[in-house]
């Protein structure tokens, strides 16, 4: 059950979610729609479910032009980040709800609501109402509900977002068990990068509502598209101007060809690593080893070494200009360290990409 | 000391204030039996004027309910301009005096006004008659079940009628089975309100019905007009089955307000 979506765009008055959108999703793929708040991935997801009006452009799912269909007709399953549950009916009932809808015979919603709860470890909860529940077990309910109706792909809304730490790596993992066994094609939107990579075959990077890059978790963390993506996915510094993962950086004491010579700044252990901070040439720069490789170097502040991306790593020259690429002047030339936080640039982005207009978390 | 101070000053005041005036009613009512009662309840005219009230207000009530849940849902789901102008003079009625209702209704649908007089022409007739009546009630009672409604509606949000629609439910069967039973006792609540205000009605009931004796006298008014008239008897017992009829309406208020669990 393949989705199509071509050049698809939304605007909320004056703020435009979507620009020119297209993704192909493989029929059976997991796959993750990753950005930053505000960068348009829900309200793509919402399109799909037709929850939401593109502008422009279309949608197909399992080869039917579903552009102007309404939500009912779509057949998709829809799981939302507050888990939307029918408050006043029991568990039973909220599984129950799209088959009692279908006009379904009464025992096989019986037994079909049995064998979903079954799948979602709920069996012995059918008679309790949601606000009986804790949020994990909401959330599964909702996924459980939106199974009944067999539906053609399911969509998930930041499904974990609303819980806790712990129960979110849990869920995950039980989602990625889950579409092993039900092999539905499912798209779920997140801001985590972690959790994309975790549980995704494919996950479509979206920022300031256009598709950055779409491809598997490796492909995007080995051959990043642009440095948004870079950063996005994981740490990153900057070395002579160029982007590089810290620890794809090979630190030595002696010069070596093509190495940078830096000053030791600081040198943090973190447990099982050591995160080194140094300035080269001016710069903030940092680096990640081991602490065993650490130790064997006995880097202290002030120390002399040399830097140098190692060899196949991946590397982005850094290009400035636009809100959209690191600053020359603000998270680099920072005090702490020459690492680009991600969080930090989630946050400075989204302070860029927020115009006034209706906000879709 | 203070609390004690302060629980007894609320007691008095409470006292003075509600329980003599009703007591006393109470008192008044059945000093000389039950049986003078029941046939003060019984004259016919009594027995009519309590018709009256109980046909406006339930025509008040089914019509302030229908346009009560269409204008919340209107306001909290939809945006169109005008919305806050909508909401202002939907809270009006709570400002503008009763009589004052009463008048500029006489205003608009008079025999000898332009609107009022081409209904006239066609059989309809609206002041001093039931329609007038009804109107003025559902003037007075037109914020009750907006208002009550409107929060819940808010907190309630549409990610379950949303779930609803991906799980193939039409726009109909979501609010029949899924918007209805989450607002359901906000909208209780409202109606019984409205339903409350109804019965009571004195003010914009009176400019507008004429008062006529058998045909647009409610209960309200065929007490004050035996009182004027010194029945005292039958105004103290239609002042107590009205007052009974308002603490009836008071625990049913207090039996529907949401337990813990339903929240």
């Amino acid at each position: 059950m393949s989705i199509r979506v071509r050049n698809v765009s939304k605007r909320f008055g004056e703020f435009a979610a979507l620009r020119g959108v297209s993704v192909d999703i493989a029929p059976g793929s997991l796959t993750a729609l990753l950005g930053p708040s505000g960068g348009g991935k829900s309200t793509l997801l919402r399109i799909i479910a037709g929850l939401e009006q593109p502008d422009e452009g279309s949608i197909e799912i399992d080869g039917i032009e579903s552009t102007t269909l309404p939500p009912q007709r779509r057949n998709v399953g829809f799981v939302f980040q507050h888990y939307a549950a029918f408050k006043h009916m029991t568990v039973y009932r909220n599984v129950a709800f799209g088959l009692e809808i279908r006009k379904r015979p009464k025992a096989e919603i019986r037994e079909r609501v049995q064998e979903l709860l079954a799948l979602v470890h709920l069996e012995q909860f059918a008679d309790r109402y949601p606000s009986q529940l804790s949020g994990g077990q909401r959330q599964r309910m909702a996924l459980a509900r939106a199974l009944a109706v067999e539906p053609k792909v399911m969509l998930l809304d930041e499904p974990f977002g609303a819980l806790d730490a712990k129960v979110r790596k849990e869920l995950r993992e039980w989602l990625r068990r889950l579409h092993d066994d039900v092999h539905v094609t499912t798209v779920f939107v997140t801001h985590d990068q972690e959790e994309a990579m975790d549980v995704a075959d494919e996950i479509v990077v979206i920022s300031d509502g256009v598709v950055e890059q779409i491809g598997t978790p490796d492909d995007l963390y080995d051959k990043p598209a642009s440095d948004f993506v870079m950063s996005f996915l994981g740490p990153v510094t900057r070395l002579e101007g160029e982007l590089v993962r810290p620890h794809d950086l090979d630190v030595t004491t002696s010069a070596e060809n093509g190495a940078v010579r830096a000053i030791v700044s600081r040198v943090v252990r973190l447990g099982f690593e050591v995160r080194l901070d140094a300035l080269a040439n001016g710069e903030p720069v940092s680096a990640q080893l081991t602490r065993a490789h650490a130790g064997r170097l006995d880097l202290r502040e002030g120390a002399e070494v040399w830097l140098r991306p190692t060899p196949g790593a991946s590397v982005l020259p850094s290009t400035t200009g636009g809100s959209r690429q690191p600053d020359s002047d603000g998270a680099l030339d920072g005090d702490r360290d020459g690492l680009v936080d991600r969080d930090e640039r989630v946050g400075r982005l989204s302070v860029s990409t927020l115009r006034p207009g209706p906000h879709r978390p | 000391m203070t609390r004690r101070l302060l629980r007894g000053l609320a007691l008095v005041y409470l006292f003075f204030l509600l329980v003599l005036p009703i007591g006393l009613i109470v008192w008044r009512t059945f000093e000389n039996g039950v049986s003078p009662v029941w046939q003060s309840l019984t004259d016919p005219s009594v027995l009519h004027a309590f018709r009256v009230t109980a046909i406006v207000s339930i025509v008040t009530v089914v019509f302030n309910t229908i346009f009560g849940l269409g204008a919340a849902i209107l306001i909290v789901r939809h945006q169109f301009p005008g919305k806050r102008v909508m909401s202002a003079i939907i809270d009006l009625p709570m400002a503008v005096s009763p009589v004052i209702v009463g008048l500029a209704l006489i205003l608009v649908y008079g025999r000898f006004e332009p609107i009022g007089g081409w209904l006239d022409d066609r059989g309809l007739q609206v002041i001093f008659a039931l329609p007038g009546m009804v109107l003025a009630c559902l003037f007075v009672t037109l914020p009750f079940v907006v208002r009550e409604v409107v929060p819940v509606l808010q907190e309630v949000g549409t990610d379950q009628e949303q779930a609803a629609w991906t799980l193939g439910a039409s726009r109909v069967r979501t609010f029949r089975r899924i918007t209805l039973p989450a607002i359901r006792w906000a909208l209780g609540y409202g109606i019984v309100l409205t339903l409350a205000r109804a019965l009571g009605e004195f003010g914009a009931v009176a400019v507008v019905s004429g008062r006529i004796v058998d045909k647009t006298q409610t209960a309200t008014l065929v007490v004050e007009e035996r009182f004027q008239n010194f029945h005292q008897p039958t105004a103290y017992a239609a002042s107590f089955a009205l007052a009974a009829i308002a603490v009836v309406i008071m625990l049913v208020i207090n039996g529907l307000r949401p337990k813990e669990d339903d929240r």
